[in-house]
């Protein structure tokens, strides 16, 4: 983990709404962020180029669209929300790309695709659009193709509606390319990418009734390369790892993977603090990482009675758990990231701090994301909170952190060391210095 | 950074007594403060469960995770404080204060129909313990129903005399309810001690504001979805109606009086008695005087 990490392209865009999700594409060329309005807005890379190799590496605007609409459930008399919970990629197959974006209910495949041509010469309208009166044309002509400026559009391909009944908190695209699993609070359900009428359910822990429910779903993503796989979290801090080969409804999981409580720190806090927020599988396919209140965890996919490692993101907060329990702090969801070879995880805390830690040599940096600290180019400083009495020159007081700046969201680049964190409605792109 | 929210405030819940303050001497008075300084800690953090899932009921589409955690630390506390005795003596003290505040003259007689017809109903002897999402209990609506009587029959006999079954059953769509209030409003008086004399301690508050909870907790995880109506409404309809006199003129006009509203939300219910008329999405100022009365409520009812 070196410690300089620079700035790119810091606040390269400031959209009106706060940002609810950030996801790279599988190649890093892309980077999209969706937001609270519905809104997607697409970051490209800027190529590098010899008379300006510092150039390389920055992300500026490609495409922005609206995914999706605030609507109204009439049955119920409910709004749905337009905010975007996730995006996810699809590997590039072809020129154009693709990418699945969801909000509560409903998940859309949009098709992000350039043009750079267009049609002219047409016989029934003019080169305005106007329609012709046909009775003027005299001699027919054929359209031809003629270069024009670059256009992106964004098409929505597929809209899948009408499967969830609760609230949509992941979606997770599989390595087979042809599916995808869209998860609520009871239930997963498994798509074709092709076919949006129906979908197979393949979880469902909804009690029948619903007085007994004492445990929700949070996440739940496919295994990088075992196609049959995936995992899904729950509020009660464990994971299930499912094969969907066993059996068609994944109800019983293969491994469960769960720590025990430890008892000389139990509280009232202790189930809320313990309910996952995030799991993302490592690269490699071996590890499963997960996020709960204060820690982060890597799991090894082969020993389910305890983690491989455990973080502390935050333990500072364990002796106010009843404040951010009383501000609602507690129920922050907060993601949790691998770099692109599975060596360091970052996560997000508050006072717009996010951590990173190195599994190997088990170093720990805490970074801000501020406008104040994040002129292009600039180093970012690691940043320190004290617990209490002395505080040194540049340290943090526990009291003094700003609980309504978190990051919740955040992507690193599948290959290199660049990561997007989202505050708030601010973006920041940061990446290692280069030598 | 902090908002003000409750009177007390947890310190830190960790905290273990001080090992060394018991005094030989006075073994009883420092354990006793100890034992009342947590007590009191617990209480606030019950109290401030309550109201956030007071809170959770009250937005337009509560979020699931949220209550069901929430939900579940009150179970616990609810658990811990039947094991020490503290759980009884609260039930107790809540029942004789209801039954002392109670008995005011508007009280909707259709009510007491219902409440009769649940005991028949439910045919339940003892009460259950408190689950965190039960069926048990006043909502918390009945409660505001009690300050606010004077918005008219309609939103008072709204709140009870929905179909007085469990949860499962309905009254016909035929009326055009929304089935989710059903499992909002119904009511089981299980839990309340003195559930034979529906007069007083029954519908209000009875089941004091701890085991409101349960009832607000269930009818945020009943109303999330709607559920297969019962294979013939009639028979339900018929039992409903089977003791109803005419001269209950209060349930006619209530269940006309819901034919004729537009279609609200579950949610929307507990807007419509404060605002005095049904509006489809919840008011921040509505919910802040309900809970003001209900933080009222609570001071008077709770705790010293």
């Amino acid at each position: 983990l070196r410690a300089k990490i620079t700035v790119i392209a810091s606040l390269c865009f400031v959209p009106a709404d706060i940002i609810s999700t950030v996801e790279f594409n599988p190649s890093g060329e892309l980077l999209a962020t969706g937001d609270k309005g519905g809104r997607v807005v697409v970051f490209q890379r800027e190529q590098e180029t010899k008379s300006q190799p510092q150039r390389r590496g920055e992300y500026n605007v490609y495409s922005t669209f609206q995914s999706h609409e605030p609507e109204f459930d009439y049955l119920k008399s409910l709004e749905i929300e337009e905010k975007i919970n996730k995006i996810r990629w699809l590997p590039q197959q072809n020129a154009a790309y693709f990418l699945l974006s969801t909000n509560d209910k409903t998940v859309k495949l949009w098709k992000i695709s350039e043009r750079d041509r267009r049609p002219e010469g047409y016989n029934l309208k003019d080169e305005d659009g106007r329609i012709r009166d046909p009775s003027t044309i005299t001699s027919l002509r054929v359209p031809v193709l003629q270069p024009t400026d670059l256009m992106v559009e964004a098409t929505a391909r597929r809209v899948y509606s009408n499967a969830h009944t609760y609230h949509i908190n992941s979606i997770s695209v599989n390595s087979d390319l042809q599916t995808y699993i869209s998860t609520d609070d009871l239930r997963v359900n498994l798509w074709n990418l092709e076919i949006t009428d129906q979908s197979f359910n393949i979880v469902d822990i909804k009690p029948s009734n619903m007085e007994d429910l004492t445990e929700v779903i949070t996440a739940a993503e496919f295994h990088p390369q075992q196609c049959n796989t995936f995992a899904y979290s729950s509020s009660r801090g464990s994971i299930r790892l499912c094969d969907m080969r066993k059996q068609a409804l994944c109800d019983t999981h293969c491994k469960f993977f769960e720590e025990p409580e430890d008892p000389s720190t139990r509280s009232f806090f202790s189930e809320i603090i313990s309910s996952i927020s995030d799991i993302k599988f490592s690269h490699s396919g071996r590890f499963l990482m997960t996020r709960d209140y204060l820690t982060v965890k890597v799991w090894d996919l082969n020993m389910e009675n305890k983690p491989l490692e455990t973080y502390q993101v935050h333990d500072y907060l364990r002796g106010k758990l009843c404040s951010l329990y009383e501000n609602d702090c507690i129920f922050d969801k907060f993601e949790c990231v691998w770099n692109g070879s599975d060596s360091v995880i970052m996560t997000g805390s508050y006072n717009n701090f996010f951590r990173m830690f190195d599994r190997n040599t088990k170093r720990d940096v805490t970074l801000e994301a501020s406008r104040e600290n994040s002129k292009p180019r600039a180093i970012l400083k690691p940043r320190k909170v004290c617990m209490g009495g002395k505080r040194r020159k540049d340290e943090v007081t526990v009291d003094s952190l700003d609980f309504s700046k978190k990051i919740l969201h955040s992507t690193w680049h599948p290959q290199d060391n660049i990561i997007a964190v989202a505050a708030s409605n601010n973006l920041y792109i940061f990446q290692d210095k280069v030598a | 950074m902090f908002p003000k929210g409750t009177k007390r405030k947890f310190s830190d819940s960790g905290d273990e007594p001080p090992a060394g303050s018991d005094d030989v001497n006075q073994p009883s008075s420092a354990a006793v403060r100890m034992l009342s300084s947590y007590s009191l800690q617990r209480q606030s953090l019950l109290d401030m469960s309550l109201i956030k899932l007071q809170l959770c009921h009250m937005l337009v589409e509560p979020n699931l995770c949220r209550s069901v955690l929430i939900a579940n630390t009150v179970r616990q506390i609810q658990e811990e404080m039947t094991q020490d005795g503290t759980w009884q003596i609260m039930t107790q003290a809540l029942s004789a204060a209801n039954a002392a505040a109670q008995c005011s003259a508007d009280r909707l007689v259709a009510t007491e129909v219902l409440c009769r017809q649940t005991e028949a109903a439910q045919g339940e002897p003892a009460p259950k313990p408190f689950p965190a999402v039960g069926s048990e209990g006043c909502s918390a609506e009945e409660v505001v129903v009690v300050e606010e009587e004077d918005e008219g029959v309609e939103g008072g006999v709204i709140m009870s005399t929905v179909s007085p079954q469990a949860p499962t059953a309905y009254l016909p769509s035929t009326f055009g309810i929304d089935p989710c209030w059903e499992e909002e409003t119904g009511e089981e008086e299980d839990e309340d001690e003195d559930s034979e004399e529906c007069a007083s301690g029954s519908e209000e508050g009875d089941n004091d504001r701890l085991v409101e909870d349960s009832r607000t907790a269930e009818q945020v995880f009943g109303t999330f979805e709607i559920k297969n109506p019962a294979p013939s409404p009639d028979p339900a309809l018929e039992e409903l109606f089977s003791d109803v006199d005419a001269s209950y003129y209060d349930l006619d006009t209530v269940l006309t009086g819901m034919q004729s509203a537009p279609k609200m939300g579950p949610y929307d219910l507990l807007e419509s008695l404060s605002s005095h008329g049904p509006s489809p999405l919840s008011s921040s100022t509505s919910c802040r005087s309900d809970l003001n009365e209900l933080d009222h409520i609570m001071e008077i009812i709770v705790g010293s």
